[in-house]
Formats: structure tokens, sequence, C-alpha cells
């Protein structure tokens, strides 16, 4: 892509992130201006440009910014909840975000508030980003002195606060509802939906949930307009997007490419290829850990986009690339994440609270070379049963990489059946 | 008013109706574990889940709304196959321990697993196993059936207003816990034994004494309080084993207190159950001839003027009526149902009811309490003011000693000053209850029964009157009686006739040499050292404080055991009904005075309950409407405003809630619960 | 434990008022998971009974609702930990770049098995899901530090150099 059209220049994190060199990059450049266009032109130019949500889900965010009420209601204030409680196995790309482009992040708060009329935003922090979280406050002051936030910010006539609000280390709580329950100084338990937190979110009130880099791409989007942002990748699938590359590659990292920039390109182009050569590649999940397992042969020509790896079978989710060579025990690596959902259920609803804990028990046997014959349907069944029947989307989380598992990778389980000659003599 | 169409079938319902209360009303069933109709909706167990048709995933039927045209599965193959996972799962690690467990036999798990459950399990793993908590002396825990509802967690926050139930970890390891181990502090704790789906929570009096169907139910109301509660009396081989709260929508909803439901062993135990006789300061077990002729001999020596009869808190109308009657042909003025000296009572209705009525609670904006601890004094009432507060935030205000009713109070004082401050009209709170459309004047006996009681009653009566709490659509007055016979006693007009003594005068005459003879009819909270020169005659079903000085003992049935009518604290007549004969010779109360008339030659004009009955209804017709509220009574002029006050501030009269009567004083269960409240 | 001086001294009560000031009035308890961090930190690592029944005081909360929270966050700890919280990301990425070495090295290091904390108080090893920190895997967090990229040998170094009474 074009140097011209990141949208995080400092995502590597080798400027300094403050407000001044901030500024430099063009952060916070005549914002005021971009306050007064007022909530319908923001609304609008987000829509045109195509953005979809990068928490996982792909929303339109647009779309999700008009199920807010018009104009609060007397005593009904609006809230915009950022959430940074980044916690899907494979995803690093907001903790880049906090702790490199904090202004973009603090920016784009601002301008999302207007955008659905609030006038206070938290900011949800995972607990564990304790770095990550002192740079965003530390940025978050430099723009409270500097008048940026506060009351009449930017000197636009709107009033804006923002705060940072820490988790305590609870995967659930990255689910929206989980989320403002965890706001409100409860269990992270999701809720039931409807009502949605358009109508009844943060201690009932409207409310608007976004992802850091959502968000962060907003000032980018207004300042550059929607025609820039929607003529990057395809209809449906615009803009750049942050891929974080991460197991066997030579350079993990995390980069911002254009959307639907092809699996190859993005693993040898930006990540130093695949250790041991493009021919070692074994598998891909390629939108963090909840997305389906894509085996190589389905690797050579991924375009990376929504509807790409849907296409595929699988699902940009977070855009967290796991790469794995072939010597990868992918029953083992796809076990990990069985244990990663069975630690993170709530335990609220019945399907993933006991499901989880049982596909993960089931993939342990497989993983030992202990699994009965039965077990491969018992697994295929289980996930079955919790997907789609639980409160949150987590149970689908939990189901689906195994699903990815069975659908690409049966004959591995297979020979991990107990007695099985080909595992015997491995 | 919006149409969906359940099963092919249209159906219009309510606005804001959830699926699930949708299907209920066209008669489609939908199983589930975590829902209740009055609780707060969870939506955690997935087993009422159903098809909306165009919607990609099941929905959980108890928490959608109905929108206008949808189009819901309730028998699909989609739904069958998500309940069977739902089942699945809940089973998988839920023991199979059912020949053992004694929620067998009426368990939702188990009625639902017959149609949704799989024959065989598939599940290798090793169970769940989950350490039991102490939950104290009435709930039961085997921790490891727990299916994770949060019913009883939700009863505990929500209802009983006391957050001592949580859940503990996350996931699969949740578990439900107690803040405190060996106590739930709470007087309707009983009442999560009946929430509890599975065999998680059990009542631990019963534990293992007998399964459903090997009992008899018999519906009957509660008299362990004033407030009546519907309840079903389970029994085998002429035992009590258990008591379970019936819906009643106007009185106690689906709850019971713990002393209503856990205080029935006490039925078993220090019972009378054939008459006694005290020769040479030793009881001798008599015959009845024996003992009714000793009673008649003593009635017939003593002048009328130096007898008295007094009536206890768990006896019913007709014993009352009939003792009355015996009393009333022999010329005796001194007759009285208020052992705690209480001072209502003075013929006009609405000084003694809950005029407001129980639901009526559910519209009051503005609270006033009087010298009342409804917490203890009527459980299911106290829970319906907190719903009521929790649903509007009424402000609530209390004259009394402070002591938390699970809702924010404020305090105005803890004696008849501030009352009086009140009907002045200079205390704040005055524009409080101005301003309600509906205030509520709760005025118990902890402000009635004292000296300046008809004072007292007087001042309340002002404030209710200048709050405009007594017009034709709301009568705001409202005694909370707290015992069961107290209401039916003053409709009855069992109070002193012209120049008798009421049951502080009897006390203070006996204490003089004054009084020859004495009829205690279940009357336990009163003295009886008082008695000790008096003649007394002790009718009743346990050994317990009033036969303590009495020189006969006449055994007689209780609540659980003859056809009773109560008055509750609204005066509404309720029927009490046997669930087994009572014991050896103990006879049902109306029998006694009727065969003591007789024996002494003047008999009473009825010998049989239906004669007693029309006996009742031809002298208070409203008596005989059981289950109906009386007709409305006017606030005529009542109580002695102008009185002098005495100034001593009002008195907790319910210090100990589970230990207030014969029975349960009795209770072995009672003592636990009282003794683990001590120890928490 | 009674009043809010002792539940948060000194210049810890500023920061718990600051904490409280971002939420509305009639929302204090949005405030417990901070505070119940600000008061971990100040006793030890870990939250006494007593100490998560003071913050819930100090809400108007219930205990109940406050020792819920203590057993479902992860970051809050009931029984006491060592002065360092060594936590090994186990997560997939991770593993795939050689978490289980880290983890053998710390093991065979500190002679402890995870979940456990080493005689003299120092260490304690336990094993976490996904760090977030997956583009520079293996990660381990030490107190409030990500140790990213780490190597068996890096991780043995580290322990090393942080044994014995000195102040890391």
């Amino acid at each position: 892509m074009r140097d011209a059209d990141r949208v995080f220049p400092n995502l590597d994190g080798t400027a300094d992130p403050g407000l001044d060199a901030a500024r430099r990059r063009g952060d916070w450049d005549d914002t005021r201006a971009l306050v007064r266009r007022g909530r319908e032109a923001i609304q609008g130019t987000i829509r045109d440009s195509g953005l979809r949500g990068r928490g996982g889900a792909g929303f339109s965010t647009g779309l999700k910014w008009s199920f807010m009420p018009k104009e609060p209601a007397p005593g009904r204030p609006h809230y915009l909840i950022v959430n940074a409680d980044e916690s899907e196995p494979g995803t690093c790309k907001d903790r880049e975000i906090l702790r490199h482009e904090p202004h973009k992040l603090i920016e784009g708060t601002l301008l999302a508030g207007v955008g659905i009329s609030a006038h206070t935003a938290y900011i949800y922090v995972r607990g564990e980003f304790e770095a990550e979280r002192r740079c965003l406050e530390a940025a978050i002051a430099e723009c409270y002195a500097a008048g940026l936030l506060g009351p009449d910010a930017c000197e636009s006539g709107h009033d804006f606060d923002i705060h940072v609000h820490r988790g305590a280390g609870a995967y659930i709580c990255g689910e929206e509802t989980g989320l403002i329950e965890s706001l409100e100084g409860k269990k992270g338990f999701p809720r039931l939906k409807p009502p949605f937190p358009a109508s009844a979110g943060l201690w009932g009130y409207p409310t608007t949930v976004n992802n850091v880099e959502t968000i962060a791409a907003v000032p980018a989007i207004l300042r550059r307009g929607a025609p820039w942002f929607g003529g990057i990748g395809r209809p449906q699938n615009t803009g750049t997007k942050l891929f974080c590359l991460s197991g066997h590659v030579e350079r993990p990292c995390t980069v911002e490419a254009e959307m639907g920039i092809p699996l190859r390109e993005l693993i040898e182009e930006c990540g130093g290829g695949v250790r041991g050569g493009w021919d070692n590649l074994l598998a891909v999940i390629p939108g963090g850990s909840s997305t389906k397992v894509l085996p190589a042969s389905a690797c050579d020509n991924l375009q990376m986009d929504f509807d790409g790896l849907r296409e595929a079978g699988s699902a940009l989710g977070t855009a967290g690339v796991i790469v794995m060579d072939r010597t990868t025990d992918i029953v083992a690596a796809i076990a990990r994440l069985s244990h990663f959902y069975w630690h993170e259920s709530c335990g609220q609803c019945t399907p993933c609270r006991e499901g989880t804990g049982w596909v993960s028990r089931i993939m342990d046997r497989f993983v030992a070379g202990e699994a009965a014959p039965s077990d491969l349907d018992t697994l295929e069944s289980v996930c079955a049963q919790i997907e789609g029947h639980t409160i949150c989307a987590l149970g689908d989380a939990a189901a689906w990489p195994v699903q990815g598992l069975l659908a690409h990778f049966r004959d591995e389980l297979e020979q991990r059946v107990a007695g099985s000659s080909r595992f015997l003599a491995a | 008013m919006p149409k969906l169409s359940i099963d092919g079938t249209e159906v219009e319902v309510a606005d804001g109706t959830t699926v699930l209360r949708a299907c209920e009303q066209a008669g489609v069933e939908i199983p589930r574990f975590c829902f209740h109709e009055r609780l707060s909706i969870a939506g955690n167990c997935r087993m009422c889940l159903v098809e909306q048709v165009g919607v990609p995933k099941p929905v959980a039927s108890c928490a959608m709304p109905v929108t206008e045209g949808m189009q819901i599965l309730t028998q699909s193959e989609r739904v069958q196959a998500a309940r069977e996972g739902v089942m699945e799962f809940l089973l998988v690690n839920h023991p199979l321990d059912c020949p053992i467990c004694d929620q067998g036999g009426e368990c939702d798990l188990q009625d639902q697993a017959l149609y949704y459950g799989r024959v065989r399990s598939r599940f290798r793993e090793a169970k769940r196993a989950v350490s039991d908590k102490d939950f104290g002396p009435l709930v039961k825990t085997v921790m490891t059936r727990c299916i994770h509802c949060t019913r009883c967690v939700r009863f505990m926050d929500e209802v009983a207003g006391v957050p001592e139930l949580g859940t503990m970890g996350r996931g699969e390891d949740m578990e439900i816990v107690a803040a405190l181990e060996g106590c739930l502090h709470s007087e309707l704790a009983g009442n999560v034994v009946d929430l509890c789906p599975v065999g998680a929570l059990t009542s631990k009096p019963y534990a293992f004494a007998a399964r459903p169907w090997e009992l008899s139910h018999t519906e009957s109301v509660d008299v362990l309080d004033g407030a009546g509660s519907a309840i079903r009396i389970d029994a085998r081989d002429g035992r009590v084993l258990r008591v379970l709260p019936r819906v009643n929508e106007d009185i106690n909803e689906e709850w019971i207190g713990d002393r209503s439901r856990h205080a029935v062993d006490g039925l078993a135990v220090r019972r009378l159950d054939q008459p006694w006789l005290r020769r040479n300061g030793a009881f001798e077990p008599v015959s009845w001839d024996a003992a009714l002729a000793a009673v008649a001999t003593a009635l017939q020596d003593a002048a009328p003027a130096r007898t008295a009869a007094l009536a206890g808190d768990l006896v019913g109308l007709e014993g009352m009526a009939a003792l009355a009657d015996l009393m009333r042909a022999r010329g005796v003025a001194s007759v009285d149902c208020r052992q705690d000296g209480g001072a209502v009572g003075a013929g006009v209705p609405a000084s003694w009811r809950f005029n407001a009525t129980i639901a009526g609670i559910d519209r009051a904006d503005a609270v006033l309490l009087v010298g009342t601890n409804p917490r203890r004094e009527a459980p299911v009432i106290n829970a319906r003011i907190r719903r009521r507060w929790r649903a509007t935030g009424i402000p609530i205000a209390r004259i009394g000693p402070a002591i938390d009713l699970t809702y924010p109070v404020t305090e105005l004082g803890d004696g008849p000053d501030a009352l009086a401050e009140l009907a002045r009209g200079t205390h704040p709170f005055v524009a409080a209850l101005g301003q309600a459309r509906y205030p509520l004047i709760v005025v118990g006996s902890g402000a009635l029964a004292r000296a300046d009681g008809a004072v007292i009653l007087g001042l309340a009566r002002q404030v209710a009157e200048a709050a405009d709490a007594a017009r034709a659509d709301w009568n705001g007055f409202s005694v909370l009686q707290r015992c069961a016979a107290r209401a039916g006693g003053l409709e009855l007009g069992m109070v002193p006739a012209e120049g008798g003594l009421d049951s502080r005068g009897m006390v203070s005459a006996a204490n003089e040499g004054g009084l020859d003879f004495l009829y205690l009819l279940g009357a336990d909270e009163i003295d009886p050292e008082a008695f000790r020169d008096t003649f007394t005659v002790y009718q009743g079903h346990h050994a317990d404080r009033g036969a303590r000085r009495a020189d006969v003992l006449l055994p007689a049935a209780a609540y659980t055991e003859q056809e009773a009518t109560y008055v509750n604290t609204e005066g509404r007549p309720q029927r009490a009904r046997p669930a087994h004969p009572p014991p050896g010779g103990a006879r049902p109360d109306w029998k006694i005075p009727v065969a003591l008339a007789a024996r002494m030659g003047s008999p009473l004009p009825y010998d049989s309950l239906a004669g007693l009955w029309r006996r009742i209804e031809a002298a208070h017709p409203h008596l005989a409407e059981i289950g109906q509220l009386p007709p409305p009574a006017p606030l005529t002029s009542f109580g002695d405003a102008g009185g002098e006050l005495d100034g001593a501030p009002f008195t907790e009269v319910v210090p100990d809630y589970y230990r207030t009567c014969p029975i349960s004083r009795a209770s072995a269960t009672m003592a636990a619960c009282a003794r683990a409240v001590a120890d928490a | 434990m009674t009043g809010d001086a002792d539940l948060f001294p000194g210049p810890d009560r500023d920061e718990a008022e600051r904490i409280l000031g971002r939420y509305p009035q009639e929302h204090r308890q949005s405030a417990v998971l901070p505070l119940l961090d600000l008061a971990q930190r100040r006793h030890g690592g870990w939250l006494p009974a007593a100490v998560v029944d003071a913050v819930g005081d100090y809400l108007g909360m219930p205990s109940m609702r406050v020792r819920e929270l203590v057993t479902f966050y992860s970051m809050f700890h009931d029984r006491p930990v060592g002065r360092y919280l060594v936590q090994v990301c186990r997560t997939t990425p991770c593993w795939l770049r050689g978490s289980d070495e880290v983890l053998a090295a710390a093991r065979q290091e500190l002679g402890i098995a995870p979940g456990e904390t080493t005689p003299d108080g120092d260490f304690t090893l336990i094993e976490v899901e996904c760090l977030g920190a997956c583009a520079d895997a293996p990660v381990v967090q030490i107190n409030d530090d990500f140790h990213e990229r780490l190597d068996g040998g890096q991780m043995r170094a580290w322990i090393h150099a942080h044994r014995g009474p000195k102040e890391g």
C-alpha cells in the first residue's frame, strides 16, 4: 500500500507518541472544524466510507451509530465506550495504538462521541495492559492541558470527557455487553439482547461500544473523506486494516495493510515469510483464535478481507493471523485454544459453561493419543450443541476452531484415536 | 397488542409480553429452569430456546419480547435439537444420584430429562464435584447437583433483600456460595428450596423424610403470623412432614416465612394429648369426664365478676366463639382476645384492620411504619413493601427501633413523641405523606400493645386523616396484626363487656386476689405466675407457658388438625383444614366449651360446626365469606388522641422471629435457627 | 478495618477519590474494579477478605457482590502471592514460539510448579491465557511488566537477577 494511505504511521513506535509528535503526524489538525460538522455529517461520512467494526464482528460502524437516539432525551445521556479489552488470541493491534498512536484514538473518540451525541466516553483497557494504560492516560492528560478535551473541547462548543477504565482479567469483557456490566462494577456476564446497548447500555442509557482500531480510524476518514477510505480495498471491504502476524513467521509483527491483501503477500512482505519457506506452511488461523483454521492448500490465493475469508470458510475476525508451519502439532495448537475458551467461559449460560470444558477435555485426549473412536463424533456434535445456543458469541468462538480442525484436519484427529496404528508408529 | 404466530396459530398478546409468556397464553408449554415469573430474567439455562422464523439462531423465549408478526416454532427439529443439547449439558455434570435425592419426584430436571434426555450418556470425563455449603438449619445443600440457574441468588437479592448468596469463580468452576457459612439472615430463606429446580437446595429438616407421592396434601392457611398465607400441609401417618406455600396473589403470592414453613416439627412434641388435673401440686392424667367435671364445678363456684376468659394467638374463630358464648351465658364480662394488652378493638373495624389490604401495598406511594417491624411480624408483607420500594423508590419512614427492613427507611424517632409531632403537622414527613396519592400508615402492636396504646391509635388516625389517607377509593390506615387469632377475636367482639376486665385488668385482679376462675384458650404469651392463686383452665395443644400454672389441662387440636376459620390482618376470613386427626384425646377447640356447657346443664345453642358457623354468620355475615375481604370500613373517630402519652420508646415485639408461639417454641428446627442467627 | 482511612491511607485516598470521580455519583459501584486493584497493590498483591469487605463498605456494595468479583476476574488474588508474580502465557501464539521452554525454565529455576509460590515468598509462578502481545511471543508478565520474545535462557537470567533480598 502507499505510505500516504497509512492511518497509523507510528504503529511500530519509532516516533514519539506524545502530543507534539502526534500533531506533526497530522493528529488534532483543526479538529474543531471536524467537530463542527456535527453529528449527521460525521455519521454520514463514516457510513459512506464503508468502515466496518475492527473488533471481530465487522458490523458497519455508521449503521451502528445510527441506532442511537437522534438527540439525548432529558436525563438520558449518551455514552461512547471504546473497547480496548484486547484479548483474542492472535490479536495485539489495539495495544500498538494505545502505546504508539494514542492521540489517534483520543481524537477519534471525541469525533465518534460527536457522531453519537455523547459527551462522555470510557475507554475500557484490559487490566494486563498497564504500560499501555499509562501511555493512554498520559496522552489524555496532554489533551486536557491543551484544551482538546474537557469543556468546549477544541473550542468546538462540544463538552467532552474521556475516562480510562481498567479491566481486571476476563476475556469475556471484550463482549460489548459483558464489558458494560464490568464497567458497571459487576461480573462480566454478557446481557440478553434485546435490549441492545444503543437503547439501554451503560447504566441503562444509550451507548455505543466500538473497538480501538475502529475509533482510531475515524479522524483520518473524516479528514481525507469517505471516497478515500472507500477507495482502498473493495466494496464492503474498504480501508486499511491492522494485521497481526504471530506464530511461525520470520518476523512476527503488527502491520497496516490494505483490506484484501493476499495472505501470502502479507506474510512474505510484512512478516518475512513462513519459517522455512511458503511450502513449509501447514495452516493459518486468519482472524484471531475464534476463526476457523485454513490448511495451506487454501492459503495460496487467500484475500484477507471480510468476504474473501468468508468465502474460504473462515472469517476476518480481528485479523490476528496465526501462522503454523509443518512442525506444528495442529491438534495441540487447537487444543490450546479450546483450553483458552474453557478458561474464559464466564459460566453464565449452560452450553458454554458445560460444553467448553467437555470440548477441551476431548481435545486433550486427542493430543495425548487417548481418544476413543466415538470421541470424534462426540466432539463434532458437542460443538454443534454449543454453537448458536449461548447468550453471547463466546460459545460460537469456542466451537469454530474445533469445527475448522474437523473440517480440514479430520485425518489428523483420526490418527490420534487410541490404538490407531499410524499414531503408534509415529 | 402485537399479533404473532406460535406453531402456526395466531395469538394476540399485550405489549411487552415475552415469547415464553405468549406461548403459555397459547397453551404451549415451554421447558425452563432459570426462568421464574417472580424473579428477574436471567436467560442462562437456555432450555426455553425456540425458533423464530427468519432468525438464524434459536432465541431464548423467556427474555425475547414479542414483536408484531413474529413467527415462533416450538416443536421444530431445530428446537428439539437445541433443547436436547442443553439438557445433555445440564446432565453431564449432574450426579446420577436421583435415588437418594430428596427432589426426586418433584424435580424439574428429572421431568424434563424424560422428554429431552438421551438414553445413554456419552460423557466419558469425571463429573464435576462441588463441595457442599452450609446455608444454615433450613437449607440443605448438595452443590454437585447445582445447574447454576441462579434462582436462589436472585431470590435473596430481589425478594428477600438479603444479598447473602452469590456465585464464586467463573465458567465451569462457578459455585453458589453464602456470604456467611451457617446461616442465611432472612426470614424468607426457606423459599429458595422451592425455587431450586433440582436437588441442590432441599429442605434440611425434611431430609430423607418421605417421597412426595407418599404424602397427603391438604390446602390450608398459615396461622403462625397474621398475614394468613396460603399453605399446603403435607402429612403422612398422622404427622405433618412439611408445609409449603400455595399461591395467593392477594396475600403471600408464593412465598411463606420460615417459621410458617419450618416450625411444624413442633407439632409432634410437647403435645397435650389427654386431660390433666393438678392434684396436690402435681398433674395427674384424668379422663375427659373427670376433667370437665372439675372445670364445671370450679366455674359454677366462681362469681361471674371474678371469672375471666382469655384467648391466645393461634385459635380460630370457632373456639373463641364457643368460649365467648359459654362465658356470656354465665354473665361473665371479662373476656378478651388481646393477651398482649393491645388497645385496639373498641368496636370500629377500621381501627384493627389492615385497611389498605396487602395487595394494596402495590399501590402505596409513601409508607409510614409506626411501632412495627414487618420483617419479623409478617415477612411476606415486608417483601411486598420491599418490592414496591424496588419498583418505584417510594419514601418509607418509621417510628420505632431502627432495624434493617431490607429497604431504606427514614428514621423519624423511636417513640410516640415523633408520632405526636406528625399529628401536629410539624414534622417534615407530613409533606411526603400529604403529597402521596396512596399514603400507607402501618401501625403495629409495638405501638398499640401498651398502656397509652389508645392515645397512639388516635394520633395515628389523625395522621392518616391529615394525609387524606382514608377515602372512598383508598384507606391507608392499616393495623398490622401479628397473630393469626387477633383480628378474628376482634371481629367476633371478644373484648370485655361493660365492667369487664381486659387482659391487663385480669392480671392485676389476679395479683390482688380478685380473680377466682380463668379460662385460657391457648393463651401463652402472658405471665402465668400472676394466676397462681386463680383456678386456671388451660385449653390448648402444647404444654407451654399457659399450662405451667394451670389446674386443669384440656387437650385441643392444633391448626393442622381441625377445621377452623382465621381472619387475617386485612379482616379476610380463611379456613384452615385438618391434615390429620388430633393426637390421642385432643379435641377440636370449639367442641370443648360446647361439652363444658352441656356438662353444666346449660348447653350452647349448637352442637355441630355447621350450627356454630350459622351462629357466627348471623351475627357477623362477612365472616362467612371465606376468602373474601370484608366490606370497606370507614375511619370513624377512634382512639384517644387527646390522652396522655407515656413517652417510652416503642419496643421490638418480636425479638426472636423463630420462637413466638407454643408450636415454634417446641420446634427443634426453630431453636436451631435462633442459635444460628445468634452465633453468626 | 472499618474506616476509609485504613483502607486507602495517604495518597491512595486521593487516588481513590480520583477513580470515583470518573463515574456519576449514583454509580459509585463502577469504581469497584479499579479500587480493588488499588487495594490489592497496597496489601501485598492479594486481597484478604477483610479488605474486600472494606472496599464493599466504601462503595456501599454488599460484600457478596464484591467477593464475587474477586473470584471472577483473574487479576485479583484471594490468597497471598509472591513479591514477583510470574505469569507465563500458554495460549497458542506463545506456545508456537516456545512458551513451553520458558515455562520449563521458570519451573526448574524456581523449583516450583505453576500455581505455587517459592518458600521465601519471592516468586509465584502461574500459567495464564493470552496476554494480548502475540506478535511479541512468547510473553511473560511479571507484576505490571511484559517481558517479550523470551527464551528459556532469558527467563533463567531474569530469575537469577531478582533472587535474594534486594528489590528488583
